[in-house]
C-alpha cells in the first residue's frame, strides 16, 4: 500500500501526513477514491465503483481518476510507479 | 438515487500566508452566467457554435450615453469621434454613427470603410503617422480634419492642396509631458522642445494650409485624471500662442481618449472598481480645466475620441473547454478552443471569467491555454476556477475593444461574431471564416502545381 497507509485521514477531508508535516483537504469524492487507492483496488475497479455510485459517465470518470492520481503523485502522497495500472 | 457529483479534489493547506489577489482569488468565489440580454448561452452555442464573440447593442448605446452625458453636461460644445481602429465592424461603427459619433480614422482602409458606411467626408477625422497622398488628396477633397504628425505630412499636403486648389483647414498633433510614463512622444510634434512651434511657423509660412486645430493624445488606458487636466491646460496655452502670433483661429481642442474600460490590467493588483477612476471624474477635470483656461466667451469644440471605454464591456467571448492537464507544478491546465489568435488583448488584460452553469467543487489555481500549437497562446496565467469538465463554456469579457480589429488569421479560422439587439434580435454581424476567404488571394505558379495522380 505503501505511503497512502501512513495517512491520518478523518470523514471529515481533513488530511495529514505524520512523515512531512503537510496537511491536506479533500472533498467527498476524492475521499471516495483515496479510500479505496488504500484498499489497493485497480483504476478499473474505482471507475466502475465510482460511477455506481455517482451522477458520471465512465469517460469522465476515467479521466477524473487519472488526474487525481497525477495529483496524490505531486504531493507526494504515493510514489511515481504505484497506481499506474 | 446516485449521488450528486463533484470532480475529486485535493488541496495543500497552507497556514499564515496572505492572498494577494483579492476577492476574485477566494476558492468559492464564482461566477455564473446563463445568459446575455436575456438570451440563452446554450441557444446562442447551438446556432454559431464556440469560440463565439456576442455583442450587446444594449450596452454599447448605454456605454456611450454615460461618456455623452458626463462631457455635455460640463461644456457646451462636444464632439464625440468613434475610434476605428478599436472595433471597426460595420455593425458597431453603424450603431455609435447613428448616436451622432463622427469617424476617427488612422488609414486610407479605415478612411474608406467610413466612407462605404456613408459617413461624409466632413464627419471624418484622419489621425496616424502615415498618409499616402493619394489618400491625403481624397480626404481633403472630401473635407475631412486632417491632423498632422511629421514636417513631411505638411510638405505632402501642400503640394496635394496646391494641385487641387483647395485650401484646407488642418490641425497638428501634439505631444508632451503630463506626469504619465511612458510619455507617448513618437507621434506629432513636442511642446516642450519647440518642435510644434516650429511646424506652426512652418505651416504659416507655407500658406497653403488653415490651421484650424490642436490635436493631442497622452496614452491609453489612463489612470490617472490629473494628466488630461495638464493635457488641456498647455493645449489651451499654445493655442491661445498660435492665435495671437500667428492669427490662426483653433476651432477644435482634440484630447484624444484613452479612458480605461473595467478591465484587470495585468501588473494592477487592485480591482478594476477601486483603480480605475469614472467617467465623470475625468470629464470634471476635463471641463473644469477648459473652463478655468478659456478666455471669455470661447467655447473651441472639445473632441473625444473615445474607443475601448465605450465598445470593451459591450463584448463577450463565449470559449469551450476541449481538454484538460494536470501540469508538473500541480496546477491544472484548459484546453479552450480560443486562443491569442482570438483574443489578442490577453497580452495586456486578467479577463473576467465567467462559467455556463453552476459547477460545484473549491476553486483551484489554473491556467488557461489556447488551441494553437505555439508556446506563446496562453488566455489566462492565472485563473482561479473549480474543476471543469470538458464541454463546459467560459465567457469572457471585457472583449469588445481591439479584439475583433487585432485578431489574426493564424492557424485557425476567425470565429463567428453576433449582435444580440436592443429589442432582443440576433444577428450574425461576421461571419466565420472559411478555407475561401484565405486562398482568395493566393496565386500558385502553374510550374509550381502538384502533379495528380492518374
Amino acid at each position: 500500500m505503501g505511503k497512502l497507509g501512513r495517512l491520518a485521514i478523518n470523514s471529515e477531508g481533513f488530511i495529514f501526513d505524520p512523515e512531512t508535516g503537510n496537511s491536506y483537504t479533500i472533498n467527498k469524492t476524492g475521499l471516495f477514491i483515496l479510500n479505496l487507492l488504500k484498499e489497493e483496488k485497480k483504476t478499473e475497479e474505482i471507475i466502475e465503483k465510482l460511477t455506481e455510485e455517482y451522477d458520471i459517465d465512465r469517460e469522465e470518470a476515467m479521466r477524473d481518476i487519472t488526474d487525481f492520481i497525477e495529483q496524490l503523485r505531486l504531493f507526494g502522497l504515493i510514489n511515481a510507479e504505484e497506481y499506474n495500472d | 438515487m446516485k449521488q450528486r457529483y463533484e470532480k475529486p479534489t485535493i488541496f495543500k493547506l497552507h497556514t499564515g500566508l496572505m492572498n494577494k489577489f483579492g476577492s476574485f482569488a477566494y476558492p468559492l468565489s464564482r461566477r455564473v452566467r446563463t445568459e446575455i440580454d436575456s438570451i440563452p448561452i446554450k441557444e446562442l452555442i447551438e446556432q454559431f457554435g464556440t469560440p463565439l464573440f456576442v455583442f450587446s447593442e444594449k450596452k454599447l448605446r448605454q456605454k456611450f450615453k454615460e461618456i455623452k452625458n458626463a462631457f455635455t453636461t460640463r461644456y457646451p460644445n462636444v464632439e464625440f469621434t468613434w475610434s476605428y481602429k478599436t472595433n471597426y465592424l460595420d455593425a458597431i461603427c453603424a450603431i455609435l454613427h447613428n448616436e451622432g459619433e463622427t469617424a476617427e480614422v488612422v488609414s486610407e482602409f479605415e478612411y474608406e470603410k467610413a466612407r462605404r458606411l456613408g459617413v461624409p467626408g466632413e464627419q471624418i477625422i484622419f489621425n496616424g503617422p502615415y498618409k499616402p497622398k493619394k489618400i491625403l488628396k481624397t480626404a481633403i477633397t472630401e473635407g475631412a480634419r486632417i491632423n498632422i504628425d511629421t514636417f513631411e505630412e505638411i510638405n505632402d499636403l501642400e503640394e496635394v492642396a496646391e494641385s487641387i486648389g483647395i485650401k484646407p483647414k488642418v490641425g497638428i498633433r501634439l505631444n508632451m509631458d503630463t506626469g504619465i510614463h511612458p510619455q507617448w512622444s513618437r507621434f506629432g510634434f513636442n511642446l516642450e522642445s519647440g518642435q510644434a512651434l516650429d511646424a506652426i511657423k512652418r505651416i504659416s509660412y507655407g500658406k497653403h494650409l488653415e490651421l484650424s486645430g490642436l490635436h493631442c493624445h497622452i496614452g491609453t488606458f489612463i489612470l490617472e485624471p490629473k494628466a488630461y487636466e495638464t493635457e488641456i491646460k498647455k493645449m489651451v496655452e499654445f493655442a491661445y500662442r498660435i492665435e495671437d502670433e500667428f492669427g490662426f483661429k483653433i476651432e477644435y481642442i482634440d484630447i484624444g481618449g484613452g479612458f480605461p474600460s473595467r478591465s484587470k490590467l495585468k501588473g494592477i493588483y487592485l480591482p478594476p472598481e477601486i483603480a480605475i477612476p469614472s467617467i465623470n471624474e475625468i470629464a470634471d477635470r476635463i471641463s473644469s480645466a477648459l473652463l478655468s483656461s478659456l478666455r471669455p466667451g470661447d467655447f473651441p469644440k472639445l473632441i473625444i475620441e473615445s474607443g475601448r471605454a465605450i465598445v470593451d464591456e459591450a463584448g463577450y467571448l463565449i470559449t469551450q473547454i476541449h481538454a484538460t492537464k494536470r501540469l508538473p507544478d500541480g496546477r491544472k491546465g484548459y484546453i479552450l478552443d480560443a486562443g491569442v489568435n482570438t483574443l489578442f488583448t490577453a497580452f495586456w488584460y486578467h479577463f473576467n471569467i465567467e462559467i455556463d452553469k453552476n459547477i460545484t467543487g473549491p476553486s483551484e489555481p489554473c491556467i488557461l491555454y489556447g488551441p494553437l500549437c505555439m508556446n506563446i497562446d496562453v488566455v489566462d496565467d492565472l485563473a482561479y476556477l473549480p474543476p471543469l469538465p470538458r464541454g463546459t463554456n467560459l465567457i469572457l469579457s471585457p472583449v469588445g475593444a481591439y479584439n475583433v480589429t487585432q485578431w489574426m488569421q493564424f492557424i485557425r479560422y476567425r470565429p463567428n461574431v453576433i449582435l444580440i439587439g436592443k429589442n432582443g434580435e440576433i444577428d450574425l454581424i461576421r461571419e466565420m471564416e472559411n478555407i475561401e476567404d484565405i486562398v482568395r488571394r493566393e496565386h500558385l505558379p502553374e510550374r509550381l502545381t502538384l502533379r495528380k495522380e492518374q
